[in-house]
């Protein structure tokens, strides 16, 4: 079983990372472009069974950041 | 007196930490990331700068899990004195011992130059030996060292003075620009400046050695 874990920046902060994508894009004539928002994707290949309340688990010790990233769990 | 310097793949900065606590007088160990526990005796221990496991998911993250931080933990929680410079105030931030996270540059550069700092109080362990106040030189070289704090936060680092050093001219958008911050209970330091790499005249400047000498003359009280 897999399990996909997106990770993001809390609303409120700053991404300066997004702005300069966001920047480029209009730089390159896309606009009406209001903001860029980038995080990540993490993947896992999970023995069967496992519950998504490890998945959480592992997102709190590890994967995430929660003073300041968001996440959420696609389990599959 | 003695110093444990803690190394994981890919620190870079490990010697240089070693070599700054020798010069101040401390016996210093070496202790690898996979060890289990710390050497008996230590009166203090340094996390150096470099890019621990690459930087790999978020800088510091990976390092603040690894075996070695977690008697790292405990040793800060029965009162012992730690210090991170550059890539180990990332590693103490993700261990939870200090509070905020360091992100991305605001400028999105890495950013390499001497750096001028305020001393923002002498009443700690790493520096006694400053007068507050003062300005001091010493080197940054990060990618990551926009300290992030929301406004309760910071209104609580600086009413309970734990505010260590802020830049002068801030350069990676710190938050109140803050460049160093202390523990609650003061004996925790973390800061991305380097004050390892001005500790001799060859260095440019040897306005860092302070913080060593600070921790000498606590440790010579205790």
């Amino acid at each position: 079983m897999k399990a996909r874990v997106h990770i993001m920046l809390k609303n409120g902060v700053l991404d300066p990372q997004g702005e300069a994508v966001r920047h480029a894009l209009g730089t390159l004539g896309f606009s009406g472009v209001n903001g860029v928002r980038q995080g990540k994707v993490i993947e896992l290949d999970l023995a069967d069974g496992t519950t998504e309340a490890t998945v959480k688990d592992m997102c709190e010790k590890l994967l995430a950041n929660t003073v300041i990233e968001s996440y959420t769990i696609e389990m599959s | 007196m003695k110093a444990a310097v803690i190394v994981f793949p890919g620190s870079n900065c490990d010697r240089d930490l070693a070599e700054g606590f020798r010069q101040a007088g401390f016996e210093v160990s070496m202790v690898w990331h996979k060890d289990t526990d710390l050497p008996k005796g230590m009166d203090v221990i340094g996390i150096p700068g470099g890019f621990s496991f690459g930087d790999y998911l978020r800088c510091g993250a990976i390092a603040a899990q690894s075996p070695i931080c977690r008697a790292v933990v405990d040793y800060a929680h029965k009162g012992g004195h730690v210090l991170g410079f550059c890539n180990g105030f990332q590693v103490l931030c993700e261990t939870g011992l200090l509070p905020g996270v360091l992100m991305r540059n605001a400028g999105l550069k890495f950013v390499c130059r001497q750096q001028a700092l305020r001393v923002e109080t002498a009443d700690s362990p790493f520096t006694n030996a400053y007068s507050k106040g003062s300005e001091i030189m010493v080197p940054i070289a990060h990618h990551d060292g926009n300290f992030s704090a929301d406004a309760d936060l910071v209104k609580r680092l600086r009413g309970e003075d734990r505010v260590a050093f802020s830049y002068v001219d801030n350069p990676n958008g710190s938050t109140g620009d803050i460049a160093g911050i202390l523990s609650e209970n003061r004996r925790v330091l973390g800061m991305m400046p380097h004050p390892e790499r001005a500790c001799e005249p060859t260095h440019g400047g040897t306005d860092g050695q302070g913080v060593f000498k600070s921790l000498t003359e606590v440790l010579a009280l205790a």
